[in-house]
């Protein structure tokens, strides 16, 4: 006795067909298949694909193909209207309408925000130079993979988890690669300065070259307006050339139509524990949104935003989102990092530390009352899944702290923590 | 090359086991000597593990005189002449030798004749005499001459065998073996074991008494008032004395009281004692050492004799000695109390006379620990120390270690390179060792065996009756011009015999003209040993006397020609227990390792049966004292204190506390426990009182607990962050358990330091906890584990160190179980076989207790079918049947 067959469908317009998007209609279409009719609108012109292959796609490890999650066929086979490649500019929330860059008005019942993040760019002379490239999407990928081609020197301006795959790729498709991070370690946010060190090291040892602690001053163009090098803001305004500089210093949520239609925003889209935005209609998920105070750039708390959101949207009603703990993998091949949760030393934190210097395996458990509050894996991060889930459990690791640092492998047995694994 | 096999004999116990040292390409083996009448082929864990003691690692290889190799001629002129110009200056007595049962007969004998009859003072004196001086006199008390009438066969033929201060499954495995043996062939034979400690000796046993320290004659008194009560009448000379002053003990009930028993185990054995005609009671350390030591000898005897319990098949009391040849250095007369060869003071023209000597002691010299109080005071200013470590052996040791200090001349003859002792000498001598050495021994039955080299003399090393000899002419004396241990032992037999006309039992006639040949080859054999010659000129033609039981003839060598019983009164020790030294120490030996571990540590099989020094408490007192198993405590005395490992057992005795006598400065920061015993000596033996020293326990607040491994020896005395540590050698690594008062502030640095590597390239892993005060290292050098560190809070918290030692092989480590180094575990646990309970298979504990539960092993010898422990020595049985019994209790 299935009551929403005999009520009349809902309308459901998701705004960006990113990853967030995709997977919060993949949840409601498995809970309730018949409650929408639904509508999507994708500011790139592809199907959705997994934004978080674009590394492997640089670095040439993977085809474009590989990583598409949702042909449009998908789209077909749901009764989903899908329009890529066509942006939402207005939505009107008092008629509930959402309005298209080609003049297209879709009406709504609810409406899900997934617009995502843009990159950002520092606002410094010459970045608007042609050759100076983002990395955010296909299209970006496409640009450096070209620019490759003709080899020569690349900059990549930021020494985090994105800057270090392209600045990767780059240098697997043959130019010469330098890394300008403004801190003096590499990827601060994820690893402690020991593991930092380690994976300077590494990718040192692969012929990437580094300029720590240096602030971009300019990036220099010749008269065509293409780019031709870097001047730094040091002592000596020294420079270095470059055929294309990548920025990677980090991500803005993308929330330009939120504000315009008046929705709450801080640095994202304000949401509240069931994903919905201060107008209850309208619901946003992903690196769009800020939900307590957080804004994620990862692809786990994606998921678990997305599952909660859809259970609301299929009116179930019962789910609630906390907020997520994170891991992040560094995907270059030959180097694992893995990263989660707080690493950095406080006075209430305990941290535990194993390495092996020849191996360059390094780890740094952070404890707060006997439970895992941060993980840092360098060079072996096959337990990190493991470290991951003790974590997010809040578990009591008093029993075997002396052989967390070994891992699932060296538990005795019979004990709670090993049957995790 | 072929393999050469010398028959030997064991240089531990004073068992006297036979060995087969079999030499092939170098390579050196060892087994039991079937034809040996002490042992019939049977070794124990310490035997067993000879082969691995004959290396020259550590041994002392040239002379020394003030720490810089010298030659012969120049060490032995200076003993020579430092020795002659106090002699010169302050008279004989100025002088002394302070000798071992370590050493053979003939080395004994040329230094008792130097001393006595040469140099002209009594003041020799030897490290038996901390073990069995008590048994010696008492049998001159109740005999007339030390002799222990018995054989090892009549403890099979016993139908009871009462040992009495003995941990024999310890210290005298095979004797124990044999007595095990004879009672699992006729269980109506029993056991009684009387020891305040529940030893592995005592789990064996039908009947353990558990006496109050000290109370041993308390409760043989008590036993001769209870065999006079049941009608044993004897007309010896002080029975009646003897059995008076017994009965004032009372009734059993009063017995039990005064020895803290009940008094139904008390009345058991009497009653078993007194009905079982077939009775040998050994008595060991725990009755000699004592201040009471020579009474409760004889008070042990008294019953033997009151009973007519002497010189029969199965029946005796039964002297067991510490030393493979303290018995022929009692023969020689190497105690000072004696003059030689069974003569006393008394006699000393008459070995004048026989050695032809320019002079000769008269009165008797000073005892070992007067001794060392003489050199203390400046009265003895000279001293030589043979095979000995008196540093460590000695009651007060302390003192000991200041009087050396103090001494104007030490010359010390030894087989290693650094003691405790060895390090104080001005002239140091490399002696032979066991491997080496040329002579004879006497066991504890009066057998005489062969002791033969089968290796080379190593280095400059000689034989001591070489090195005394040579001192000797040196010194300017004649009578030294011996060219053989042969021609030596001649001389001695000689003595034994001379104007012998019965009156000594020690008689080697037989032995007084062995050509070097026969001497050469000659088989074990129990003393007296008389000539054709002298058995007809006694009247016994044809009748070749049976030397295995003396005295069946009731005849002693006393001047009545009768035994006597002596009537001795119950005493405490000599300093009691107090409000501030609460407990009383005891001292004694651990399975697997001998005296001060100069050998034992060589092996490291034997090195991981009992790694660390530990003390024994009750699980009472352990609460009282806030001490906790695992845990270290401080064990202290008025005169010293040691850091030793805690052992909570309800088989210690309350108000006791145990630690072993073998730890020294070689082998722990501070473990010595000599350096706590109280020196009070027995009155008349001055053996002194090892078993009883007041003294106190606390917990060692370590704030730190951990360990090292490493493959080469690390030099932690000098460590300022350790305060507590004991090496423990392994195979092919060294083992260190340390712990420290402060905790470091950085670990890393710390590590280093100890293990000495600085540099920061090398390949180091490592993981750290500081918060939780956990730190582990390992150091590794071309992909083989060089030393890794170990620490944490607690000692519980440590990983088991089985598993990491096995890795020491020099092989490779496997990439993906570097990480597993510092877990201190395989991933797989059924790897790690656990610590070491059977030394001569290498069998851990995990794998008994794996094999008990998974094949469902209920005995000992299924045990032993299954993964070869206890087969060889047996010596970890009572072990491994603990183990049955524990997992079948759960």
């Amino acid at each position: 006795m299935r009551e929403t067959a005999t009520q009349p469908k809902l309308d459901l317009v998701v705004i960006g067909n990113g990853m967030a998007g995709v997977r919060t209609l993949e949840h409601v279409l498995e809970a309730e298949p018949e409650r929408y009719n639904v509508t999507v609108f994708g500011a790139e012109p592809h199907a959705s694909y997994n934004r978080i292959m674009l590394s492997p796609v640089l670095a040439g490890d993977k085809a474009f193909e590989e990583i598409e999650t949702h042909g449009r066929d998908w789209y077909d086979d749901h009764g989903i209207a899908l329009y890529t490649g066509e942006a939402v500019v207005a939505i009107d929330r008092r008629r509930r309408m959402v309005v298209s860059d080609t003049g297209r008005e879709i009406g709504y019942d609810r409406l899900l925000l997934a617009t995502g993040s843009t990159p950002f760019i520092l606002p410094v002379p010459g970045h608007t130079l042609a050759g100076v490239i983002s990395f955010r999407d296909i299209g970006d990928v496409h640009r450096m993979v070209e620019a490759s081609e003709k080899g020569g020197k690349a900059v990549v301006i930021g020494g985090g988890l994105l800057g270090l795959e392209a600045a990767y790729g780059l240098h697997r498709r043959g130019m010469e690669v330098t890394i300008v991070h403004l801190m003096e370690t590499l990827m601060e946010r994820q690893l402690d300065p020991a593991a930092a060190e380690l994976l300077q090291y590494s990718l040192a040892q692969r012929g990437l070259s580094f300029r720590m602690g240096a602030k971009t001053a300019a990036i220099l163009g010749d008269e065509a307006g293409r780019v031709t090098g870097l001047r730094f803001d040091d002592a000596d305004a020294s420079e270095i050339a470059a055929d294309i500089v990548v920025m990677a210093v980090g991500i803005r949520p993308n929330v330009e139509l939120a504000k315009t239609a008046g929705l709450y925003c801080e640095k994202g889209i304000v949401v509240n524990d069931t994903m919905q935005t201060y107008d209850p209609r309208i619901y946003a998920v992903g690196e769009c949104v800020e939900h307590r105070h957080a804004v994620y750039g990862l692809v786990a708390p994606l998921w678990d935003q997305a599952k909660v959101c859809a259970n609301h949207l299929a009116q179930r009603g019962h789910s609630h989102y906390g907020g997520s703990t994170t891991a992040t993998q560094l995907k270059v091949t030959g180097i694992d990092v893995y990263s989660a949760g707080d690493f950095a030393d406080a006075e209430s934190t305990e941290a535990l530390t194993f390495s092996d210097v020849r191996r360059g395996v390094y780890k740094r458990i952070v404890l707060r009352d006997d439970r895992i509050v941060g993980v840092v894996l360098y060079g072996d991060t096959r337990d990190g899944g493991w470290y991951f889930k003790l974590m997010r459990e809040g578990v009591d690791v008093s029993d075997f702290r002396d052989l967390l640092l070994f891992g699932p492998a060296y538990l005795p047995d019979d004990s709670a923590a090993a049957e995790a694994a | 090359m072929s393999a050469v096999t010398t028959r030997t004999t064991c240089p531990y116990c004073g068992v006297g086991c036979g060995v087969n040292a079999v030499v092939e390409n170098d390579a050196v083996s060892v087994a039991g000597d079937a034809a040996h009448p002490s042992n019939l082929g049977s070794l124990c864990s310490k035997g067993t593990a000879l082969a691995d003691t004959v290396g020259l690692d550590g041994r002392l290889l040239h002379p020394m005189v003030d720490g810089r190799r010298a030659s012969w001629d120049d060490a032995l002129d200076e003993v020579a002449a430092r020795f002659g110009e106090i002699i010169a200056e302050h008279g004989p007595d100025a002088v002394a030798f302070y000798v071992s049962g370590q050493l053979l007969t003939e080395d004994y004998y040329v230094a008792n004749k130097l001393m006595k009859g040469y140099i002209g003072s009594a003041n020799i004196d030897t490290n038996s005499r901390l073990c069995m001086s008590s048994a010696v006199a008492g049998h001159k008390r109740a005999f007339g001459e030390d002799v222990v009438p018995g054989c090892y066969e009549d403890l099979e033929i016993a139908d009871l065998v009462v040992l009495v201060g003995s941990n024999t499954a310890w210290c005298h495995p095979v004797v124990y073996q044999r007595i095990v043996a004879a009672q699992e062939h006729d269980p109506n034979k029993k056991l009684v074991v009387i020891d305040p400690r529940r030893t592995a000796t005592a789990e064996g046993a039908d009947l353990h008494l558990p006496l109050a320290p000290g109370t041993d004659v308390h409760l043989f008194n008590g036993l001769l008032a209870y065999l006079a009560d049941q009608g044993s009448t004897s007309d010896l000379p002080d029975a009646e004395d003897a059995v008076a002053e017994a009965r004032n003990m009372g009734d059993i009930a009063a017995v039990a009281a005064a020895c803290g028993m009940d008094a139904d185990t008390v009345s058991a054995f009497f009653e078993l004692f007194a009905a079982t005609e077939r009775t040998v009671t050994v008595f060991s350390q725990g009755v000699n050492q004592s201040s009471a030591g020579t009474d409760k000898v004889n008070a042990i005897i008294n019953c033997h004799l009151l009973t007519d319990r002497i010189g029969k098949p199965g029946a005796c009391p039964f002297s067991i000695t510490g030393q493979p040849n303290a018995m022929g250095g009692r023969e020689v007369g190497g105690l000072s109390s004696t003059l030689a060869a069974h003569i006393g003071f008394d006699g000393a023209d008459r070995v004048q006379r026989f050695w032809d000597s320019p002079t000769i002691a008269r009165e008797p010299g000073l005892k070992a620990v007067e001794l060392f109080e003489a050199i203390e005071r400046g009265e003895v200013k000279a001293v030589w120390i043979m095979a000995t470590n008196p540093l460590v052996s000695l009651p007060h040791a302390d003192r000991a270690k200041r009087a050396l200090e103090a001494c104007e001349f030490v010359a010390v003859s030894d087989c290693m390179r650094h003691t405790d002792t060895v390090d104080r000498a001005h002239v140091l001598l490399p002696a032979a060792a066991w491997a080496e050495k040329s002579g004879t021994v006497t066991n504890s039955e009066r057998i005489i065996s062969r002791q033969r080299a089968f290796l080379p003399m190593p280095g400059a090393a000689r034989a001591d009756w070489d090195i005394v000899c040579d001192v000797a002419r040196r010194m300017g004396f004649d009578g030294f011009d011996f060219d053989s241990p042969a021609a030596i032992f001649r001389e001695h037999a000689a003595l034994t015999a001379f104007e012998n006309d019965g009156q000594r039992v020690l008689n080697l006639d037989g032995l007084a003209d062995l050509s070097d040949d026969d001497y050469d080859t000659l088989k074990p054999l129990r003393w007296p040993v008389h000539s054709t010659q002298a058995l007809r000129a006694a009247g016994a033609m044809a009748v070749q006397q049976d030397s295995r039981r003396l005295f069946a003839d009731g005849v002693y060598p006393t001047s009545d020609g009768k035994a006597h019983l002596v009537a001795v009164t119950p005493r405490g020790p000599a300093n009691a227990v107090s409000d501030q030294w609460p407990l009383a120490l005891n001292t004694g030996r651990v399975r697997d390792h001998w005296h001060t571990m100069t050998r034992t540590a060589k092996s490291a099989r034997l090195a991981a049966h009992i790694p660390e020094p530990f003390v024994e408490v009750h699980p009472r007192d352990a609460e009282r004292y806030g001490v906790a198993d695992g845990a270290l405590a401080a064990v202290s005395t008025t005169l010293g204190e040691a850091h030793v490992r805690v052992i909570v057992t309800a088989g210690q005795r309350e108000g006791s506390l145990f630690v072993p006598m073998h730890w020294n400065d070689q082998f722990a920061a501070r473990a010595r426990v000599g350096a706590l015993a109280n020196p009070a000596v027995c009155p008349i033996s001055g053996e002194p009182e090892f078993k009883h020293t007041p003294a106190a326990i606390a917990p060692f607040e370590a704030a730190w607990h951990g360990f090292i491994l490493a493959s080469r020896p690390l030099l932690l005395a000098a460590e300022a962050s350790i305060d507590y540590w004991v090496k423990v050698p392994g195979e092919r690594f060294y083992r260190y358990e340390i712990a420290g008062l402060h905790t470091p502030g950085d670990w890393a640095a710390t590590a280093r330091s100890w293990i000495g590597v600085g540099e920061r390239t090398a390949d180091w892993l490592e993981a750290a906890d500081t918060a939780g005060g956990r730190y582990r290292a390992a150091h590794m050098d071309a992909g083989h584990i060089e030393a890794c560190v170990f620490v944490a809070p607690e000692p519980a918290a440590l990983p088991d160190r089985s598993w990491l030692a096995s890795l020491f092989t020099g092989e490779p480590v496997a990439e993906d179980e570097r990480i597993g180094l510092l877990a201190g575990r395989p991933a797989d646990p059924g790897a790690d076989p656990g610590p070491q309970v059977c030394s001569c298979f290498g069998v851990g504990r995990n794998t008994i207790a794996r094999a008990i539960n998974n094949d469902g092993l209920t005995s000992v010898a299924a045990v032993g079918e299954a993964l070869e422990a206890g087969t060889n020595c047996g010596s970890c049985k009572p072990e491994i049947a603990a183990l049955i019994e524990a997992q079948a209790g759960e």
